[in-house]
């Protein structure tokens, strides 16, 4: 019964597992939906969402599965007569959910043909006919779980209303939201050392006490090695004229990655449009404060975890050709990709955030500068999720371009 | 098969939504922990108060730490204590079972009648402390292998855990919860809320009151939002300060209750100050924090 939901679930984003979907099935037995569409949308999104970020996900879902298709094609005039009459609402059982399999629409598209081709009266309530009331699958102002509505009232489809109104799209973590909600994305970047390694120089308290007492109160000292996190994090930011439009997203990732304690280390630079010989260590970008990027490239060892913020958006010779940066007064004898691959030679755990949204990569005008970036680093959009799969790939290697294969 | 089961129909101290109270009695019905979540003073803590209130069950609250372990909430061994009477020799020492404490866990399932657990803040605690807590939660019982005992609840306790999302909860732990977040409450039902803490509140006081209150809210860039019972308080403040409500909107007194952080003070007077000068704002420094 509604399995097709289950999998739509599964579609849409929202990770239904099989014991949820069980405990559901049981709910139902029990008859806690209350006989409406309603209670069984609360029903459904209690018992299957975890989440208040994918209360949306689950609204789209439900809208779209139990939606009502408004008008099918060469529908009698007759019949929208017929269906025009208010029928007493209807009771909906237990036993009436069962016997209604879920039908695809296919399948009951060629059903209500055949049916209106036998049907030669009005006909309301009963399970079979096309009318008003009843359980069968057509008509309005029935019920039938997944059945076509023609034409009434929506009755039982309050639900996909509610559903409809997304009232929740603000808690799509997709979207992006604030400081607090980088800040826990950020938590997750973190890597204990083991407590297999290094002194013991810890004194186990507890372990302490309960050896003491073991041993009736003759004193053993026990010792524990410390656990700390050796993350080490360097922020490469782009605060070129271009990043403007982001200026508060990016803001908000600063302020997190800064509001962020548990690093064992932390280091800032910034960059104009593209990386070259030197990156800067404020973001006025100026021409006297700087650091040689060969410099960091020696002295960063491969453990640092990089992030580099920026919208990848440049001209062609910016990145592919030597001498092709943007300020006049500089020149670089290497091409900004060349340095860019040898970041990502160096930095194996790096990764690219682009606070342009993914879906506009491939039709910007700096799409060709965003592709050939894409080969290098692996590149997320900057938001609360993008940030949370970054993460994931800095905790271990990731190849770049995965997503991309760009030939140039 | 449906046995009729204890309904929450919500209390007169705590005005409860209809989608909340069905996620209640779902999970009263499936014997499963019920998980709230939603922004600080939406009454997250208020709710297992309420509930025990209408059912009459007893209410017991385990407050979690950040050093809260899981075992804690089941049983302590004492056994320093237990080191001491040996010392003492004035205590049958033999006996374990007199240095097993029980937790809250603990407690609720030894309890006779059926009670209201809370779980209050359970993000509070270690990233590991929900998985610990998994089996105990199934299936309502614990070993103690001090004592060779195993403790198993005589009636399952609707059992509430609330968390304010500072920490991401583990997905086998959530798949054994019901879950519902707690939305953030609409103006009309606002008022009943306010009603019941204020019920001989000024008509237009109120009003006024919370005109500015949702306004303060819906600002954009609000770093923390105020909240119920932040405008509970305030409303109170006005009550007390003999506030004349067409004097609300224009003044703002004491606005301290409401915005808490002074970065959320300077946008307003900021904002404020821009509208009234009908100027835009200066663009602020890009890196600033």
């Amino acid at each position: 019964m509604f399995t097709e939901f289950y999998y739509y679930l599964k579609n849409f984003g929202v990770p239904v597992s099989f014991n949820e979907w069980q405990d559901l099935m049981e709910a139902l037995d029990q008859g806690m939906a209350g006989s409406s569409l309603t209670g069984f949308y609360y029903l459904c999104r209690a018992l299957l969402v975890k989440t208040e970020a994918h209360y949306d996900r689950f609204d789209l879902a439900f809208a779209s599965y139990f939606q009502d298709i408004e008008a099918v094609e060469g529908l009698p005039e007759k019949i929208w007569e017929w269906l025009n009459r208010e029928v007493p609402p209807l009771e909906v059982t237990e036993a009436m959910r069962r016997n209604h399999q879920q039908l695809d629409i296919e399948e009951m598209k060629r059903m209500l043909a055949e049916r209106l081709a036998e049907q030669t009266e009005q006909h309301h309530g009963g399970n079979r006919w096309v009318g008003t009331g009843g359980t069968s699958p057509f008509g309005h102002s029935g019920y039938h779980p997944g059945g076509i509505r023609i034409g009434g009232d929506t009755r039982s489809l309050y639900a996909v209303k509610v559903a409809g109104m997304r009232r929740f799209q603000e808690f799509r973590t997709d979207e992006t939201l604030g400081v607090r909600q980088f800040q826990l994305a950020l938590r997750k970047l973190r890597q204990f050392t083991t407590r297999l390694d290094g002194a013991r120089e810890e004194l186990d308290l507890e372990g302490t006490i309960d050896q003491t007492c073991q041993n009736a109160g003759r004193l053993e000292l026990k010792w524990a090695r410390p656990r700390v996190n050796s993350m080490k994090v360097m922020l490469l930011m782009d605060a070129g004229g271009s990043m403007w439009p982001y200026t508060r997203l990016c803001n908000q990732l600063f302020t997190a990655v800064h509001k962020s304690s548990h690093f064992k280390d932390l280091k800032v630079f910034y960059f104009h449009n593209c990386i070259y010989d030197w990156l800067y260590n404020d973001p006025s970008c100026s021409q006297r404060d700087y650091t040689d990027t060969e410099y960091i490239l020696r002295t960063c060892d491969s453990n640092y975890r990089v992030i580099i913020v920026g919208d990848a958006s440049m001209g062609y010779a910016e990145l592919m050709r030597p001498g092709g940066i943007i300020d006049w007064d500089l020149d670089n004898d290497r091409a900004g990709i060349e340095w860019l691959r040898r970041l990502r030679q160096h930095f194996e755990y790096s990764v690219w955030l682009n606070p342009i949204p993914a879906r506009y990569w491939d039709r910007m005008e700096g799409a060709f500068t965003i592709g050939a970036i894409r080969t290098v680093f692996p590149m997320e959009e900057l938001t609360v999720e993008g940030l949370e799969r970054s993460i994931r790939k800095l905790k271990s290697r990731s190849r770049a371009g995965e997503e991309s294969k760009l030939v140039y | 098969m449906a046995t009729k089961m204890a309904q929450y129909k919500g209390s007169a101290q705590y005005i409860v939504s209809d989608e909340l109270r069905n996620s209640v009695n779902i999970a009263i019905a499936l014997g499963k922990p019920l998980l709230i979540k939603g922004e600080p003073g939406t009454g997250k803590t208020m709710l297992a108060q309420s509930i025990a209130e209408a059912l009459d069950k007893q209410l017991i609250i385990w407050n979690i730490k950040s050093t809260t372990k899981a075992q804690e909430g089941l049983y302590v061994y004492d056994t320093v204590q237990r080191l001491y009477d040996s010392q003492f020799q004035d205590h049958d020492v033999s006996n374990i079972k007199q240095y097993i404490k029980h937790g809250k866990l603990g407690e609720a399932f030894r309890s006779h009648d059926q009670v209201v657990l809370l779980i209050d803040e359970i993000d509070k605690a270690d990233l590991e402390f929900p998985n610990d807590l998994l089996w105990e939660l199934d299936q309502m019982s614990y070993y103690i292998p001090e004592t060779k005992e195993t403790i198993t609840a005589r009636t399952r306790p609707i059992v509430i855990i609330t968390s304010n999302a500072e920490k991401e909860l583990p997905d086998a732990f959530l798949r054994r919860c019901i879950f519902h977040y707690i939305a953030f409450p609409e103006p009309d039902e606002m008022e009943r809320i306010i009603r019941v803490h204020h019920p001989n509140l000024d008509k237009r006081l109120l009003e006024q009151a919370m005109e500015t209150f949702y306004m303060l809210r819906n600002l954009n860039n609000i770093q923390k939002k105020p909240s119920t019972s932040e405008l509970i308080d305030w409303l109170q403040a006005l009550v007390v300060g003999g506030i004349s409500p067409s004097k609300i909107k224009q003044d703002m007194p004491f606005l301290g209750v409401l915005l808490k952080k002074n970065e959320d003070l300077d946008l307003l007077l900021n904002g404020l100050q821009a509208k009234t000068q009908n100027r835009s704002k200066p663009r602020s420094s890009m890196w600033g924090r």
